[in-house]
């Protein structure tokens, strides 16, 4: 859609454009955010570098689910895969002498290297059954971890040789990489998203027979963000370990991670490239603010959930794009019209 | 011997997964919901039916029959009032609205009854505990036949108001094409409402099973959901009723012989046997050659 706004149609004359006066603001005042973020352990307490380590985590998680289901309609209850096998892998690293940190790395690569060959099954699957299917091998995964008994088998094992930092510098540490691997990843998507394959996917995301059928490689694509996922997940999963530093197979590779990506990404606004991070922001803080609440904070959540559904089915920054008109990110393109109707390219 | 053991053991199990599947599979195929929160009514129908025990000193099979009536009612106010309006959006929010339905469940029962674990095996009396031996090798007890019988006669019983009732017919047009069927005058919500009614009733009743068979808790609804989810898929995506009942004992049998080789690869194997008849060259069970007719039906997306 976005290559026919580009060509010569009809009498709008006019001119393609991808950034205009808002998204280049936007954009700047993003790369300017993460760079204050980067300072955030020398201004803030360790207590509170490791909340924003917390909230990062969350980000990434949300930014990952939404590039699967929001731009390739891969609708996945079983991304907590890669959350438990990128924390485990770095266990399994660690317990073999590599550093801690690197191990993290290491993990978050070998999570990509397991989420190729596990495409080649999974993306055969439709639908629900993707769907399901993802949350199967999820299943799977847990309990295959859980026989092992040098980690720690179902009883749960944690990082001991983060102990070698102290504890300010530790929480640092993990702060800086998390915050790295989420500003890769949400970059690697925003750089995906504005190549070709950007086109590609929003043209599967709207019809995925139709993309086929104008040359769109709908497998390989939608292989390449899976691919992405895992990866992107690895990274989450491992620095959640380095974070709360113990785990266990059933929480680790719960599908509670699955709900609150669902949550944070629907929230905030499905298929938006800013939606996830806001949502992960509103999660973050509700969790903070009323989880000492117990049962009754989480009846809240659900409700919350319900709500979101029922009358904001398009999320927050979905409703406010959709109602203001206004891009905060240059992903698609505008067609700026010499006459005053306005503008062609589709919302990214 | 004991493989027959083993294998007539996961066919009892089965009936269970078949019977909370039930419902799964009737609103997947009618509306192509995912409802997360299926486990959950389950665990609320188990809930229902030990608070009405507490003070009715009766078996839990009589027990269920006033609860039946208020899972009916409830399934209908939550598909008029939740799910009917999430379901214009496509596949993603009716996850949302039961993933959030299904917390709301957990915590409130959680609230209401606090995080004991509870069981209703002892006001069942001999039916939970009796077994028929049929030789030293092989027996089966009588809670897992009750189980398997009981699914049959409801899968039954939806397949006999699906193809012969007014409403069935209905529900089935409208699974195909919830247009046209509107264009020829039928309430497409109300027969949506209905069916919801249809498969939360059920589920309760699988509910009071697995309050029999087992345990249960506030928060035990999706530890089994997994397993309704497993036999619903591998039967076909709702494309076929009996499907889901097939695809659970398909499941029951593997994990049977899964825990007979280890009790630890029970579950285990259940998921790798799932993933393999998914992997299965067109996938689900129906393709294994079990229903050609099916088949054929599946094609056209009719419910049964």
């Amino acid at each position: 859609m976005s290559a026919a706004a580009a060509g010569p149609v009809g009498p709008v004359r006019g001119a393609v454009q991808r950034w205009t006066r808002v998204s280049a603001g936007f954009t700047t005042g993003f790369a300017g955010l993460i760079a204050a973020m980067a300072l955030v352990p020398v201004a803030l307490s360790g207590n509170a570098v490791q909340e924003m380590t917390t909230l990062l985590t969350f980000v990434l998680m949300a930014v990952m689910w939404n590039a699967l289901a929001g731009y390739g309609g891969l609708v996945s209850v079983g991304l907590q895969a890669y959350i438990g096998l990128g924390a485990y892998a770095t266990v399994w690293l660690a317990n073999r002498g590599v550093s801690p940190y690197l191990a993290m790395v290491i993990a978050t690569l070998f999570c990509g290297a397991v989420s190729l060959p596990l495409s080649f099954l999974v993306l055969r699957f439709r639908g629900a059954q993707f769907a399901i299917g993802t949350w199967v091998v999820a299943e799977a995964l847990g309990i295959y971890v859980s026989f092992d008994s040098s980690l720690g088998a179902g009883t749960g094992t944690s990082l001991t040789q983060l102990d070698a930092y102290s504890q300010g510098s530790r929480q640092n540490y993990t702060y800086w990489l998390t915050l790295a691997m989420t500003v890769f990843f949400v970059g690697l998507l925003f750089v995906l998203l504005r190549s070709r394959l950007g086109s590609s996917l929003q043209a599967i995301r709207d019809d995925e027979e139709a993309a086929a059928s104008v040359g769109v490689r709908v497998v390989a694509v939608k292989r390449i963000l899976f691919v992405v996922a895992g990866l992107g997940c690895g990274a989450a999963g491992a620095l959640t370990l380095a974070n709360i530093l113990f785990i266990e197979p059933t929480s680790i590779f719960s599908v509670n991670y699955s709900a609150y990506m669902i949550f944070m990404v629907l929230v905030g606004g499905l298929g938006t490239f800013e939606g996830p991070i806001i949502g992960a922001i509103i999660f973050y803080v509700i969790q903070n603010q009323f989880s000492s609440n117990g049962t009754w904070y989480l009846v809240a959540l659900g409700a919350t959930a319900i709500a979101f559904a029922l009358f904001l089915p398009r999320g927050l920054w979905g409703e406010l794009e959709a109602r203001s008109g206004l891009r905060f990110m240059p992903l698609g393109y505008r067609l700026r019209a010499a006459r005053a109707s306005g503008e062609g390219g589709p919302p990214p | 011997m004991t493989w027959i053991n083993d294998i007539v053991q996961g066919i009892t199990l089965g009936g269970f997964y078949g019977l909370l599947a039930c419902g799964l599979a009737l609103m997947f195929g009618l509306m192509r919901i995912i409802n997360l929160a299926h486990g959950d009514l389950a665990i609320l129908g188990a809930y229902l039916v030990f608070l009405l025990l507490e003070h009715w000193h009766v078996s839990p099979f009589i027990g269920i029959l006033p609860v039946l009536p208020v899972m009916l009612l409830l399934g209908y106010v939550l598909q008029r009032t939740l799910l009917e309006r999430s379901l214009r959006s496509g596949l993603l929010v009716p996850l949302l609205t039961t993933f959030g339905l299904s917390i709301v469940i957990q915590n409130l029962l959680e609230q209401g009854f606090s995080p004991d674990v509870r069981s209703l095996g002892q006001n069942a009396g001999s039916i939970a505990t009796s077994s028929w031996q049929i030789t030293s090798k092989l027996s089966i007890s009588t809670i897992g036949a009750l189980t398997l019988g009981v699914a049959i006669v409801i899968f039954g019983l939806l397949q006999w108001f699906l193809s012969r009732t007014q409403a069935g017919r209905q529900m089935r047009a409208t699974a195909q094409d919830p247009d046209t069927a509107e264009l020829v005058g039928i309430d497409s919500r109300a027969v949506y409402a209905w069916a919801t009614a249809i498969a939360v009733a059920i589920a309760a009743i699988a509910g009071m099973f697995l309050a029999i068979r087992s345990t249960f808790f506030p928060y035990a609804g999706p530890d089994n959901l997994i397993f309704a989810f497993e036999a619903v898929v591998i039967g076909g995506l709702g494309s076929s009723l009996w499907g889901a009942l097939l695809g659970g004992i398909l499941l029951g049998v593997a994990q049977t012989i899964g825990g007979q080789i280890n009790p630890e690869y029970s579950i285990l194997a259940g998921h790798l046997v799932f993933l393999l008849v998914l992997a299965s060259p067109r996938g689900g069970l129906l393709t294994l050659g079990v229903g050609g007719l099916r088949r054929a039906r599946a094609a056209r997306g009719v419910t049964t």
